[in-house]
């Protein structure tokens, strides 16, 4: 695998368990790529606080994320580890760094500027074949802009998508990965210590393990 | 652009993984992760585990072999066979299943991809739909293995889970499944035109022209097989190439 190799020995990454889904895969390819570091599956506030890294999974409807997400006490954490160390938000726990989803008409935590929109019920690709939604299966990924977390990974390689809603950052400067699918969306945000991905580098086998082993090894 | 996917079946019971036809036969096919692993470097775009475990308390035995693949295989896995509840679904995906498949259960019991989807998401639920032609442009739903007739119309059906909340549709026609003569063209178009969630094909293929056929001609968003990939007749990586020379968009 290319990439970097994996962060300090000691590092202590916690994956945020607010109880949504399955969260099991990204701490087993979090392992793979940086076996000295601990990760570890939390819900606990305190730990997240204390830990060197945090990756901010999603899977679900909006609604019931955010809603978890206060019920569980993990609020003020999460928003504290995106204000202060790496920040890894996947899928809907990428979404939920936004102002609003169109998904339950549901604010969000206002990390980013902009709205989470739906991808449209009527679109089609160029030779006429009706577009599906969920947008399903490994699509292309353009680098938008250079990032150290692209490192490794050639421009446009696949990773693999599970989604009907995507993110449009009001600032395109944030806009560091995008990708086609009847409309040209944003599939990947940054700013200073987080990035924020809607394709799933826990189940986009070489690419997707580069990523994690790059955010691994960040240190923005 | 998005590539249209390939997805190799392994068949599971008492937890291992088996090879056989028509429960026929069965054999152990070998360790699991290391079956996952080779269908991986092979290029599959996802790895669907279908539970033919007879009694239903050997039938946790499958969460061990998910444990093991997901921790190890870094790829898409769909799970089916005996979903009964919500909560079957929840300790798949607690697994490392990223979906699963609800076969008989949907037909008996429609509220269960209502209230699964609610709880997890559209994303991660796929409602499996064994069909027989009854006649010109007809085709019925059967449930338990194809045993026993419903007297839904496929693509009626197909419709009503799009509404429930399913995120997916494996499409498997009975009268062509270990015929190795092709996809059900028809069947397949007539369901993927009809609905908009994503559409894949199953049963029949006996070719790699097969595979290209199921998305250039059967509208399938993605396709399925099993004896052609497990007895190393056609690697996945053979059948991308021949999609691609087909003008198909896949991964490579």
């Amino acid at each position: 695998m290319s990439g970097a190799t994996g962060g300090t020995t000691r590092d202590v990454v916690a994956v945020v368990d607010y109880g949504m889904g399955n969260l099991r895969s990204a701490a087993k390819a979090m392992e793979k790529v940086a076996p000295d570091a601990k990760v570890v599956i939390s819900a606990d506030p305190d730990f997240i606080r204390r830990a060197d890294r945090v990756i901010f999974p999603g899977q679900g409807a909006m609604p019931d994320c955010m809603r978890e997400m206060t019920a569980s006490g993990l609020r003020e954490a999460v928003l504290e580890a995106a204000a202060n160390k790496p920040f890894l938000g996947i899928c809907v726990g990428m979404q939920m760094l936004f102002d609003w989803s169109a998904e339950g008409d549901t604010p969000g935590l206002g990390i980013f500027k902009g709205k989470v929109q739906r991808f449209g019920r009527d679109m089609h690709a160029a030779d006429g074949s009706r577009l599906k939604v969920p947008h399903m299966g490994w699509n292309e990924v353009h680098h938008d802009r250079a990032h150290p977390l692209w490192k490794g990974v050639p421009d446009d390689d696949r990773y693999y998508f599970v989604h009907s809603f995507y993110p449009q950052p009001e600032n395109s400067q944030e806009s560091v990965g995008s990708a086609d699918y009847g409309v040209h969306f944003t599939c990947a945000v940054a700013r200073d210590n987080i990035f924020g991905v809607q394709f799933h580098p826990e189940k986009s086998h070489f690419a997707g393990l580069t990523l994690f082993s790059n955010f691994a090894s960040w240190n923005p | 652009m998005l590539a249209k996917r390939i997805i190799p079946c392994l068949d599971v019971t008492a937890g291992r993984v088996v090879k056989g036809i028509n429960f026929v036969g069965l054999r152990d096919a070998g360790d699991p992760v290391e079956i996952a692993r080779k269908y991986n470097d092979q290029g599959a775009d996802e790895l669907t585990f279908l539970d033919i475990t007879a009694s239903s308390d050997q039938r946790d035995l499958i969460l061990g072999i998910i444990e093991s693949v997901a921790a190890q295989v870094f790829i898409p896995l769909t799970v089916g066979g005996g979903v009964r509840k919500v909560e079957d679904v929840r300790r798949l995906l607690n697994a490392g299943a990223d979906k699963i498949s609800i076969n008989t259960s949907a037909v008996q019991n429609p509220q269960l991809v209502f209230e699964a989807s609610n709880k997890h998401g559209a994303q991660c639920i796929v409602v499996a739909i064994d069909a027989k032609q009854t006649s010109p442009g007809k085709w019925e739903v059967f449930t338990h293995g194809g045993r026993n007739a419903t007297g839904l119309d496929a693509i009626e059906w197909a419709r009503k889970v799009e509404q429930l909340g399913a995120g997916e549709i494996l499409l498997t026609s009975m009268d062509r499944d270990g015929t190795k003569s092709g996809f059900d063209l028809g069947l397949t178009r007539g369901v993927s035109d009809a609905v908009g969630i994503p559409v894949i094909a199953s049963g029949g293929v006996g070719s790699l022209e097969d595979l290209a056929d199921g998305v250039t001609k059967g509208h399938a968003d993605a396709v399925l097989a099993a004896s052609i990939f497990h007895y190393g007749e056609f690697t996945v990586r053979q059948a991308k190439e021949c999609m691609a020379r087909r003008g198909i968009e896949v991964r490579l």
